[in-house]
């Protein structure tokens, strides 16, 4: 659906608009939701530096001990929360994601956020906005809106991870099991 | 006049055996009779003798009675068993052992010939009335403090004395008090990793072989019981190799379980279902044993049926009663460890299981040859079939048997007390 | 994992599962908020036959930093003590609907017989002399936080082996994870079979010292001594104590361990035991996490 080009642009789009949306990101968190997330989350940083120069703190937020549905299966392990040193207090936090499906994610991502601290102000940033939200959230910051079946399934590879960018869909029998 | 058709004698060829008046009247081929019990197929041996029974009664009627003992002892194919004096009150004066005794008349399942205790109240300080004992209707012929270890020499020097007067024995259970306090099961390799606290062989060995000296020493009988370990099985056998009168039981569940199993069983690891005094030892000790029984160094199989409500085995570990019930599932167990392994056929089964038991009991009309002018003492049982044992089904009150989640060999089908049928196609008459 | 009853049953991957997953939850520990929602509804049973005040609030912790609802059910004073078996109890828990049931016991084997009675999970916090598996657990958390590995260590647990849980539990788990264990103990206090363990034993703690990575120092119970496993506890000092000249032996990043409550003077002097090579206090805090670990993996996913 997404190629690496089309990736990297998207990325870039975002980092511009958080840039223009947060008048130049001077107290600006991002923080991803891991695993790619939190990927994504250091490319926005990237990104950001190069073209203001600005330093914007990044880190990341795992939501495993918020899910809403940990008793739909076994216990899984936890990903890496890691804050940045200046702490959310005050701050402008950017939740980044790499698919917006549910908004459970993003949901607990809010009480995971809510435990650590209190922001000024959070936002949300996804790669991929696929539709079927089951909450009242809605992303500040888009790559690309995916119009999907509820039993399809979103991958996104990053080559840090996956070694190549590209967002694919595929046909899931299991319903809701993809993001 | 029962004829019993077609049984095979010891495993030999198949006869007819005919019964009048209580006695076996004539062995041949083609005998007719009132009663006609069909025994095609199953193997004939000389009723059952068990030098080791706990039947619990007076006192803990709740585990098991004289009545619901001797009856799990002729559904086992025994026709008579030996009470342990381990009861409440303990059968240390002749009026304890005649109420036992005259219990096992009147249930009339097998022959109940109460075993004295040594010392009174088991307490291994003064000797009972031994020959008050053996004096009484009750003829007590073997004395047991069994449970507890005649631990004192002095007094267990006296009692091997005292008995010969009578031509008693002394059974001991030998077990080292101090060696063995607090101690749960073998020690060696799974008590180490299980964390019990450790029931060492030597703790049986030393008093072995300290009693075998002292039986040599005045001259007396020894019988040892329920020998675990293969290091006792070399000091009886270099006992009996001096010509000294020492004998020795092993019972079912030492010549088939371990103490592994006290680790992994179909009923889960640290299930005192395999608590028993003395521990389930290591499988070099149930071969040594087996083939101690194979080449008479020990003499007989004693089952040490030990009856405990659920309750009592429904505990950790260290809290759960020692004892295992086994009268039902002895032939069977002895058909597992020694027949189908080839160590024993079925005339050695019969000298083990009722010819020698019933000669160190002294027991006059019991243990004798299957041949005219005998009692008719008979077991009939088939070898052939393999059934998983179901506690459930037992006839005895308690269930604690370890072989639950076990196939075993053969099934006793009939019981006959002096010609009268106890137990007849599997079930009790 | 449905039950955490041994260290022996934790393969590899398994039990470092547990310790990665206590390394992410140790960070809560640091937040002013310390709680997490994971076990929202969830209620865990702390049943302590054993006093044993250090391990049941560790354990309490842990669970209320999750979330869990905590009931303690302390045996003495209950039902328990007027004769109750640990069947009618574990029955008792069950219809309360614990979820997990962490047991201190003063017989071996205790939690594996009532995990035959309750459908919850079952947590080892001690069973007689036979394992403590979360001890093991932060043992080996706390030797990792010190010295980044596991794999290779070499580990010297001095004591009274015979009669200790931990020492059962540390020798499963750390050869599990690959450390080199040696026992060290007067031959009275080693089990007989002790050689069939996967695992070094020696008499002479001065040999092993020199080549430890981690000393850990096992309590010696004066009762012991009244039960002639040794001499005297000048004579158990002296050959088997850490003091000042014994830790002078060690390699200068090695680290001392006990898993507490501590004999100081007895098996350790008390220079060593606040040493900053010394881990007694941070094992305190790491047994909350870890033990915060083994109830989130055992009952945070679905109901087995």
């Amino acid at each position: 659906m997404l190629e690496g080009p089309d990736i990297h642009r998207a990325l870039t789009r975002i980092a511009h608009e958080i840039l223009e949306r947060t008048r130049g990101a001077s107290d600006v968190v991002l923080l991803g939701i891991p695993t790619r997330g939190a990927t994504l989350a250091h490319r926005l940083a990237e990104r950001v530096a190069q073209f203001e120069g600005v330093k914007v703190p990044v880190g990341s937020i795992d939501i495993t001990m918020y899910r809403d549905d940990l008793r739909l299966g076994p216990a899984r392990p936890l990903g890496k929360t890691d804050v940045p040193a200046g702490g959310v207090d005050g701050k402008t936090v950017v939740l980044v994601d790499d698919v917006l499906f549910s908004g459970r994610t993003v949901r607990a991502a809010l009480d995971a956020l809510n435990d650590l601290g209190r922001p000024k102000a959070v936002q949300l940033a996804t790669l991929v906005d696929r539709g079927h939200r089951e909450l009242p959230i809605r992303a500040d910051y888009v790559g690309k809106n995916l119009p999907t079946a509820k039993s399809e399934k979103v991958k996104v590879l990053l080559s840090e991870i996956d070694g190549r960018d590209a967002v694919e869909l595929l046909r899931n029998e299991n319903e809701g099991a993809g993001k | 006049m029962i004829v019993i058709r077609n049984a095979r004698i010891l495993g030999g060829e198949p006869r007819d055996i005919l019964i009048a008046n209580g006695l076996i009247s004539e062995i041949g081929a083609g005998l007719g009779g009132d009663t006609v019990i069909e025994a095609d197929g199953l193997i004939a041996l000389p009723g059952l003798v068990d030098l080791h029974t706990h039947l619990r009664e007076p006192g803990r009627e709740d585990a098991e009675t004289v009545e619901t003992g001797t009856r799990a002892a002729a559904m086992g194919g025994f026709t008579a068993v030996h009470a342990m004096a381990n009861t409440s009150p303990v059968a240390d004066t002749a009026g304890v052992v005649e109420q036992v005794w005259r219990r096992g008349q009147e249930a009339g399942h097998c022959d109940v010939h109460p075993v004295g205790a040594v010392t009174s109240g088991l307490e291994g300080k003064h000797l009972a009335e031994l020959g008050a004992m053996a004096d009484s209707q009750a003829r007590v012929r073997v004395f047991s403090d069994d449970g507890k270890c005649v631990s004192d020499a002095v007094l267990m020097r006296r009692a091997l004395e005292y008995v010969k007067a009578f031509d008693g024995v002394v059974a001991q259970h030998a077990q080292e008090p101090r060696l063995t306090e607090g101690a749960q099961l073998n020690e060696g390799e799974v008590s180490g990793r299980l964390g019990l606290t450790g029931w060492p062989a030597v703790a049986e060995e030393a008093i072995i072989a300290r009693d075998c000296l002292l039986a040599a020493h005045v001259g007396s009988r020894l019988h040892v019981c329920h020998v675990s370990t293969a290091g006792s099985v070399e000091i009886i056998r270099w006992a009996k190799s001096k010509g000294w009168n020492v004998t020795a039981e092993v019972t079912p569940h030492h010549l088939l379980l371990t103490d592994s199993c006290a680790e992994a069983s179909p009923v889960g690891p640290y299930n005192p279902i395999y608590k028993v005094n003395p521990p389930l030892r290591t499988q070099e000790d149930v071969t040594a044993l087996r083939e101690a029984l194979a080449d008479g160094t020990i003499d007989c199989v004693a089952t040490d049926h030990a009856p405990h409500p659920v309750e009592d085995k429904e505990t950790e570990w260290a809290a759960a009663a020692m004892g295992m019930i086994g009268l039902e599932t002895a032939l069977s167990v002895v058909q597992e460890a020694m027949v189908e392994t080839g160590l024993l056929d079925w005339a050695g089964v019969a000298d083990r299981m009722s010819v020698r038991p019933a000669r160190i009991g002294r027991l006059a009309g019991q243990g004798l040859p299957l041949e005219p002018g005998s009692p008719a003492n008979i077991t009939l049982y088939d070898p052939a079939v393999r059934t998983p044992v179901d506690p459930t089904a037992m006839v005895s009150r308690s269930r604690n048997t370890p072989y639950e989640g076990l196939t075993l060999p053969g099934r006793v089908v009939a019981t006959l007390l002096r010609g009268r049928p106890t137990v007849l196609d599997g079930k009790l008459v | 994992m449905k039950h955490l009853i041994s260290a022996g049953d934790l393969s590899r991957d398994e039990a470092l599962l547990i310790l990665d997953t206590a390394e992410e939850l140790a960070r809560v520990s640091e937040r002013s908020i310390k709680k997490l929602p994971t076990l929202r509804g969830r209620t865990v049973v702390n049943l302590f036959f054993e006093d044993s005040t250090r391990t049941r609030i560790s354990f309490e912790a842990a669970a209320k930093r999750l979330s869990a609802d905590v009931i303690n059910f302390s045996a003495k004073g209950s039902s328990v003590s007027k004769g109750e078996s640990l069947k009618d109890t574990a029955l008792t828990l069950e219809a309360m609907g614990a979820d997990a049931v962490v047991i201190r016991h003063g017989a071996s084997g205790a939690p594996h017989r009532l995990a035959n009675w309750v459908r919850g999970s079952v947590l080892n916090a001690g069973d007689g002399t036979h394992e403590h598996p979360t001890q093991a657990l932060l043992d080996a958390f706390s030797m990792r936080q010190r010295l980044g590995r596991l794999d290779g260590l070499k580990v010297a647990i001095v004591g009274d082996i015979l009669h200790s849980r931990v020492a059962r539990s540390n020798v499963l788990l750390l050869s599990t994870l690959g450390a080199e264990v040696t026992l060290v103990a007067p031959p009275t206090l080693l089990p007989v079979s002790v050689e069939r363990w996967p695992c070094q034993v020696s008499y002479d703690l001065d040999a092993v010292l020199p080549k430890a990575d981690v000393v850990m120092m096992l309590r010696v119970q004066l009762e012991r001594m009244n039960a002639a496993y040794f001499p005297s506890a000048r004579e158990y000092s002296r050959r088997y104590g850490l003091d000042r000249d014994r830790f002078a032996k060690l390699h200068d990043d090695a680290i001392v361990m006990h898993p507490g409550p501590m004999n100081r003077g007895m098996e350790i002097s008390a220079e060593v035991a606040d040493s900053p090579r010394s881990t007694i206090v941070e094992q305190v805090g790491n047994g909350v996490t870890v033990r915060m670990a083994a109830l989130y993996l055992l009952i945070g996913g679905e109901n087995q």
